[in-house]
């Protein structure tokens, strides 16, 4: 790559110099703006209310969005904005996780906002460089990229026609244009979306971090609801930030010695049981491929089936021994002792443009090696790999393209779509030829690439309306609600997980809550009650971490060795407590909590009436497919006759003998759908919500959220 | 290789030491800023707290702020550290020390001060 041409043929379209702020406890309490139709940019002050209602990361995000945008905004229009923020916590270096960016923007997936999180250095930097968050609005005529120095104090929107798109490419070739020389580049992190995220409402945006060992610009990806498909029609290609002078303190913190003294204590925790418990450090989340089988509930053939003989060919260990490059400090941001971001070196393609090459692919994380994997009928590791590596260079959500890749396998298996809808493909399960052409044509925007890539539930649409696809059974097995995918859990025998996916803001991602375990497996929340308490909790208490920069995987998937003998040990109530002094040790405000849900709940409903204004925020967007609830085909119903037959005698009082599968079908369908019926009216009643998913006016009171521009919203609605 | 060793046998917890190493590293006498520790567990008897310079907290830094030098001593670059305490958490035998007055760490470079400072000789430089 030819760099210094790269930069020669860049046309500055806009500069802003400016005095970088020093945070003060957490914040710079400054917004930097940038509208790339028009090139403004400049300096918001974020007021002291805003601040105290919405904390900072996806509170900031929704805030501004929301201010953005009108009721008939969609995705593509220029108003729609793309806001990155990290929170008062984010950035210190002290403690695991706290490096995390959170992205909000129009969804061309769901059209109302989403919000997804993401690793890497650029959030910490840009708080660095004095912004507390970035909003980028409008829509360029030509590619741009936008560069911020952070320690010079200049802003420069630059069009930047030479560039490669994939982020794999694009990703080193920014860092090295950036950086002065190789020591420089740790101080350099970049946001790409890459070439599929054009063609296809799937993108996502990579964040880099730049690996000193490995010496390459490691990708992490704001995976879920489609930013870099926003991203890519605005016509940013990249965003630059570069800050040097990373140190421990850089947020002036209230406390530091809290701070220091809650991160080392929990680097101890990781160092003495991480290998004891959950493997983080040695193979991050794919440590739970095989437990996932062993529970039933891994989704394999589009969610019809949660285990598959052949998953031990993709089990954690054949990543950890052949491929996962070890014994590396995988962190996404400094002092993540968790360090889950697995790596595996110079994995040779065999497919596509880069056929050949030697790549470093990030991952494969347990979603990945689930969804393009075992929901697909994939069971080889260097498939999974390669898929990985495509989906994130191209810039698509692993998660998406897994599910709806299933989801067209099972259309093609019952011959709902055939080979001249698809142009050839054979979408059969397990086919994992066919997986990784339609990968390579969504980056060309070709074929059926193109189709498969607007998502499932555009496709469900189409293939009924085009193809005379039996309308009730497809939406019976495509697994998206609001628009988009499901995460790669397959819930129907846990009611409260299905509530964990289905009474979502931004629709199926299991980021909310997941509760299987607790539901299903441990059986520590039986009743109605107890179910819609730990869809109020857990939603409440995860959306803390959005709010303040950090990441979750470090509450829960360690836990101190005596949390078992404390009173909710799912809670970790000693890592809720690091929290709570972490917060502290940087804002000076010590809450308990009570506060901390209070503070996600004032987000969370603001949230909720947001979706309602953009008109997919009531009870019936809260519904979904029963292919996530129970059995839609005789096959399912075979696969775990026993279980549904002692339910049907057990719980419904229907006795199966003698009765066809239909039959056991259709009386099991009516029971399930009435539960989730049942538990969606005690999750609103406890969330303060109307039997219709409405934020009351005296929930938003007591919540201080009785802002006139949601009043207005919910008022609509009431009655 | 060259490193500190110990006879927790011999030490009779004068915390000279600590002394020696605060005021070398940080001028002033203060055992919590002393790269070594002494620590009375029963009566009579010592811990030890010392750096075997074995390179764990090599292993765990993010920006290759520790290295190791000619003669096997692990140095810390202030400069590029950021103050993660990674180190601090992962060591092995609780070495790497840290003190809220600074935002880096600070270890054991086996200058031996400390050696000559002890009075019973529980505190040895080798070199393998």
């Amino acid at each position: 790559m030819d760099i210094l041409k790269m930069k020669n043929s860049h046309k500055l379209l806009s500069e802003f110099i400016y005095e970088p702020k020093a945070l003060y406890r957490g914040y710079t309490d400054k917004t930097l703006y940038i509208n790339i139709s028009d090139n403004t940019i400049k300096e918001k002050d974020v007021p002291q209310k805003m601040k105290e209602k919405f904390i900072g990361g996806k509170g900031y995000g929704l805030r501004y969005l929301w201010d953005a945008v009108s009721p008939t905004t969609k995705w593509n229009d220029p108003e729609n904005e793309i806001v990155v923020a990290v929170g008062p916590v984010g950035g210190i270096t002290q403690y695991a996780g706290t490096g995390k960016s959170l992205i909000v923007s129009i969804s061309p997936l769901t059209d109302i906002p989403i919000d997804s999180n993401v690793g890497g250095y650029f959030g910490p930097f840009l708080k660095f460089s004095g912004w507390d968050a970035l909003e980028v609005q409008g829509k360029a005529e030509k590619d741009v990229i936008i560069v911020i120095d952070g320690n010079k104090g200049i802003v420069r929107i630059e069009e930047a026609p030479l560039e490669d798109v994939d982020a794999h490419l694009l990703g080193e070739q920014l860092t090295e244009m950036y950086a002065e020389n190789e020591a420089d580049k740790r101080n350099i992190s970049v946001i790409t979306a890459g070439t599929a995220a054009e063609n296809t409402n799937i993108g996502v945006l990579n964040f880099t971090f730049y690996d000193v060992r490995r010496k390459v610009s490691r990708l992490k990806q704001a995976g879920r609801g489609g930013i870099g498909t926003v991203f890519r029609n605005k016509r940013i290609k990249g965003i630059v930030c570069k800050f040097k002078g990373v140190k421990g303190d850089l947020n002036h913190p209230y406390d530091q010695s809290i701070i220091n003294k809650t991160g080392i204590k929990y680097h101890k925790e990781i160092a003495q049981n991480d290998h004891l418990q959950n493997n983080m450090r040695k193979i991050g989340t794919a440590n739970i491929i095989e437990i996932m089988d062993e529970y039933d509930l891994l989704p394999v053939h589009n969610f019809q089936y949660g285990k598959h003989p052949d998953t031990y060919k993709i089990k954690s260990t054949v990543f950890i021994e052949k491929y996962c490059t070890q014994n590396m400090p995988d962190g996404c941001w400094y002092g993540c002792s968790m360090s889950c971001a697995k790596a595996v070196d110079n994995f040779k393609l065999k497919t596509g443009p880069y056929k050949g090459q030697n790549v470093c692919v990030d991952g494969p994380e347990y979603e990945n090696a689930a969804g393009l994997g075992a929901n697909c009928g994939i069971f080889d590791p260097e498939v999974i790999l390669e898929l990985n590596f495509y989906c994130d260079t191209y810039g698509i959500d692993t998660i998406s393209y897994g599910t709806l890749t299933a989801f067209v396998m099972e259309c093609y298996e019952r011959g709902i779509i055939n080979k001249d809808i698809t142009e050839g493909l054979e979408l059969n399960f397990g086919n994992a030829e066919a997986s990784l052409e339609l990968i390579h044509q969504m980056s060309r925007g070709e074929g059926f690439g193109k189709i498969a890539g607007m998502g499932i539930h555009k496709m469900k649409k189409l293939f009924v309306e085009k193809y005379g696809a039996d309308k009730d059974f497809l939406y019976d097995i495509a697994c998206e609600q609001k628009g988009l995918e499901y995460s790669e859990y397959l819930c129907k025998e846990s009611l409260a997980q299905q509530g964990g996916y289905g009474l979502t803001n931004k629709g199926p991602q299991h980021d909310e809550a997941w509760l299987i375990f607790m539901d299903m497996v441990n059986n520590q929340i039986p009743t109605f009650e107890d179910k819609a308490e730990a869809l109020h909790y857990y939603p409440m208490f995860r959306t803390w971490f959005g709010l303040l920069g950090l990441c979750k995987l470090p509450w829960n998937d360690i836990t101190p060795p005596n949390n078992s003998e404390t009173d909710e040990p799912a809670k970790v109530p000693e890592h809720v407590n690091n929290y709570l002094d972490l917060y502290y040790g940087v804002t000076g405000n010590r809450i308990d909590n009570n506060e901390m849900i209070r503070q996600s709940e004032r987000v969370y409903n603001f949230q909720r009436v947001f979706n309602i204004r953009m008109g997919k925020g009531l009870r019936i967007n809260d519904a979904t497919p029963y292919r996530s609830m129970g059995p839609v085909t005789k096959e399912e119903y075979e696969s775990r006759q026993e279980r549904y037959d002692k339910q049907l005698r057990e719980l419904v009082g229907f006795n199966p003998e003698g009765k066809t599968i239909e039959e056991k079908i259709k009386t099991l369908r009516a029971y399930r759908e009435d539960q989730y019926e049942k538990l969606t009216d005690a999750v609103y009643k406890r969330r303060g919500w109307t039997m219709n998913g409405v934020p009351t006016p005296e929930k938003l009171r007591d919540l201080g959220m009785d802002l006139p521009e949601l009043l207005e919203v919910v008022e609509k609605h009431l009655n | 290789m060259k490193r500190l060793v110990k006879d927790e046998n011999l030490c009779i917890g004068c915390g000279k030491c600590e002394e020696v190493c605060s005021n070398a590293f940080f001028r002033e006498s203060n055992a919590a800023k002393s790269c070594v520790r002494v620590q009375e567990i029963e009566e009579n008897k010592h811990k030890l707290t010392i750096c075997n310079q074995c390179g764990k907290c090599i292993e765990v830094c993010p920006v290759q702020a520790l290295t190791r030098d000619s003669k096997g001593i692990i140095r810390l670059n202030k400069k590029d550290c950021v103050g993660c305490f990674m180190c601090v958490g992962f060591c092995p035998d609780n070495a790497m020390m840290q003190h809220d007055d600074y935002i880096e760490p600070f270890k054991c470079i086996a200058c031996g001060l400390c050696v000559k400072s002890c009075p019973t000789g529980a505190l040895k430089i080798v070199e393998d």
